[in-house]
């Protein structure tokens, strides 16, 4: 059993090692720092919400609504930055508020209505989306100082390579990830809600307040996720980061965590951020390749996944009867 | 058939109701909602275009209605819509007839739903997670078959499919309607619709029971692969052309929210098409409206988003015992 428990993790590294090492025979410039550290910008965006996503998916729920209030943030932030004279990291700490408050006000409908997570946060995208566009239907450019200050922040590889500020705070909220899932009250209180809400609050578990603590995490990361995401791209757009939910979901499942919740690890979702960044890098190495590539591959890796998780579901069952 | 009736309309009450309000508000904003003209033997006005610019949406809730019965949900529908544009697209543009080209489109919406009703009846894979596989590939899968262009095409005949007139009606509303009864019909005069609320309502009960559980959840899924596959004719038809990106895109959404304002419950079980139609011509009426009366169009997805949670909070179980406990302790104290 516990050897089954660490089976999608091992399997995803595997994946992710000898990815790199095929593509490193076809163009061995890929190992390169440079390349690693543009691995970690490029996808920092994605991995902070990822982190929030496998929280949710760990309890077993789900999260539709990172995507829009990404671009909710990145708007906000924009729009804010252009009509007043408040510093930005002020501007930050509102928008992380807003965005916190808005995932624990869906955990507690999702609570309190007893109703789908799915229905629920499909509703909070429209919303997120819908405010975005009432701010500003255009693109706003961020041309504040202090986002240059920030992106000219980096600690330098050996070989040329950066690690900007938004890839080590991702790198930074993983490990916080890690810490918060395997080592506190709250992270336990996770994984037995994705067991079972009856069992769960036969243990002693506090539902209500678990499940509005998760959403307004996932809340809080997406939020940060947009902030790192205005800083990427030094502008707000509404119809920014469209589908950024289901590439989350995606990497949350090719990073081994069961999707009925309760089992699973923050670490395997790293990994499946990155290999979806890989694959993207592969393509712009290989340059004769369509991007559209991308997603046809990560539907098919999705599958193999999702299979693998039911062979392992089948065989710990078929273990226990014996 | 007398006493039948008056049960299904009690039934559709809140959308009939609703509808009434939402077009009652059209008018008031927008006085001439209600003209209709007749030119080239062709209805036009603007309640025409509600009910011609809602039938991707009407098609998709039909399968959609079906599938959320059991208990499922088809997250795919929007690229399967895009996949089958394509298809359509790219034989036409190969030079085969208009017949070859329909039937090509429709086989591969069918076979897409096989797909997404094998995961979910054989392999038992959650419903959300085995369509969201062809959901992400879809749209790369039509990109493929459009090689990344908008694949347009000038064939009088496929045109037909979207702008056509049928009956003196515009050709999508004709093919929705048609349709729709058609599958109303064929669940509602056989026992198959009740077999698949029983799947909806209990999976392994039913099994027991004898109901042949996996033949019917593929069936449901093979349908709603067919409503995409006429979904995406009619909106390949309408534009001239396929485009993988944005052809059906979040379509599936609005498909789900037509089914839930439809009066259906997530949760499986008890199910009405009628009522779906209905939902999918009141989220089109809003459309409309907002677009007519010079709101910005911005305001549409947060006017969704209040539709849903009011819906949400009238479905949500609490509630329902809240209001049975208040009836209870009213007649407890005369």
């Amino acid at each position: 059993m516990t050897k089954s428990k660490y089976l999608p993790l091992i399997a995803t590294t595997v994946i992710f090692v000898v990815a790199y090492a095929l593509c490193y025979l076809q163009f061995p410039n890929i190992l390169s720092t440079r390349v690693i550290g543009n691995l970690l910008t490029d996808n920092a965006f994605l991995g902070i919400a990822a982190i929030g996503m496998t929280f949710v998916i760990l309890s077993g729920g789900i999260d539709l609504s990172i995507g829009s209030v990404i671009a909710f943030t990145g708007v906000f932030l924009a729009v804010i930055l252009e009509n007043t004279g408040i510093h930005p990291l002020f501007a930050f700490v509102l928008a992380l508020i807003i965005t916190t408050a808005f995932g624990a006000l869906m955990g507690a409908i999702i609570h309190y209505l007893d109703m789908p997570a799915f229905i629920v946060t499909l509703a909070g995208m429209f919303l997120a989306r819908g405010m975005a566009f009432v701010l500003s239907i255009d693109s706003v450019p961020i041309v504040h100082p202090f986002y240059k200050t920030l992106k000219a922040f980096y600690f330098k590889l050996p070989g040329g390579g950066r690690i900007t500020l938004i890839g080590g705070l991702m790198l930074v909220m993983f490990v916080v990830g890690i810490i918060v899932a395997h080592r506190t009250r709250f992270g336990t209180n996770i994984y037995a809600l994705g067991g079972g809400t009856q069992t769960a609050r036969l243990m002693g578990v506090p539902v209500g307040r678990t499940t509005i603590m998760i959403y307004a995490t996932s809340g809080f990361l997406a939020g940060l996720s947009g902030i790192v995401f205005s800083l990427y791209t030094s502008a707000g757009y509404s119809l920014a980061a469209v589908g950024v939910e289901l590439d989350a979901i995606a990497a949350v499942v090719i990073g081994g965590t069961l999707l009925t919740g309760g089992a699973g690890f923050v670490a395997g979702t790293l990994i499946g951020v990155l290999i979806q960044g890989l694959i993207q890098t592969y393509i712009t190495f290989d340059g004769t390749l369509s991007s559209w590539w991308t997603k046809i591959v990560i539907g098919l890796l999705l599958f193999v996944f999702i299979l693998m998780q039911k062979g392992i579901l089948l065989a710990s069952k078929l273990e226990r009867r014996a | 058939m007398t006493a039948k009736l008056p049960a299904t309309l009690v039934r559709l009450l809140p959308q009939i109701a609703t509808l009434a309000v939402v077009l009652i508000l059209n008018v008031i904003l927008f006085p001439s909602f209600f003209d209709l003209s007749v030119q080239n033997s062709r209805l036009y006005g603007s309640l025409i275009d509600v009910f011609n610019r809602g039938a991707p949406v009407a098609l998709l809730a039909v399968g959609m209605t079906l599938v959320i019965a059991t208990k499922g949900i088809d997250l795919s529908v929007g690229a399967v819509v895009a996949i089958c544009g394509a298809v359509a697209a790219a034989s036409v543009a190969g030079g085969h007839s208009v017949p070859v080209a329909v039937a090509s489109a429709l086989a591969v919406g069918m076979l897409c739903g096989i797909w997404n009703g094998f995961l979910v009846a054989v392999l038992g894979i959650q419903p959300i997670i085995a369509t969201l596989v062809l959901m992400v590939a879809g749209r790369g899968i039509a990109q493929l078959i459009t090689e990344g262009a908008i694949l347009t095409f000038t064939d009088e005949g496929l045109i037909f499919i979207g702008s056509g007139t049928a009956f003196g009606l515009p050709m999508p509303i004709v093919i929705w309607v048609v349709f729709g009864l058609a599958v109303t019909l064929l669940v509602r005069r056989t026992a198959l619709g009740l077999l698949i609320e029983s799947i909806g309502v209990n999976r392994q009960a039913s099994q027991l029971a004898g109901v042949r559980t996996t033949a019917l959840l593929i069936a449901s899924y093979l349908l709603a692969g067919l409503c995409a596959a006429i979904a995406g004719l009619i909106v390949a038809a309408d534009i001239k052309g396929a485009d993988a990106n944005n052809a059906g895109l979040w379509l599936e959404l609005d498909a789900i929210l037509a089914v839930v304002v439809g009066g259906n419950s997530l949760l499986g079980g008890r199910f009405s098409i009628l009522g779906s139609l209905l939902g999918a011509v009141i989220i089109q009426a809003v459309n409309t409206g907002i677009l007519t009366s010079g709101f910005p169009p911005e305001y549409n997805l947060i006017i969704k988003a209040v539709i849903i949670v009011v819906i949400l909070v009238i479905q949500s179980p609490r509630i329902g015992e809240l209001s049975a406990f208040l009836k209870s302790v009213r007649q407890g104290n005369p």
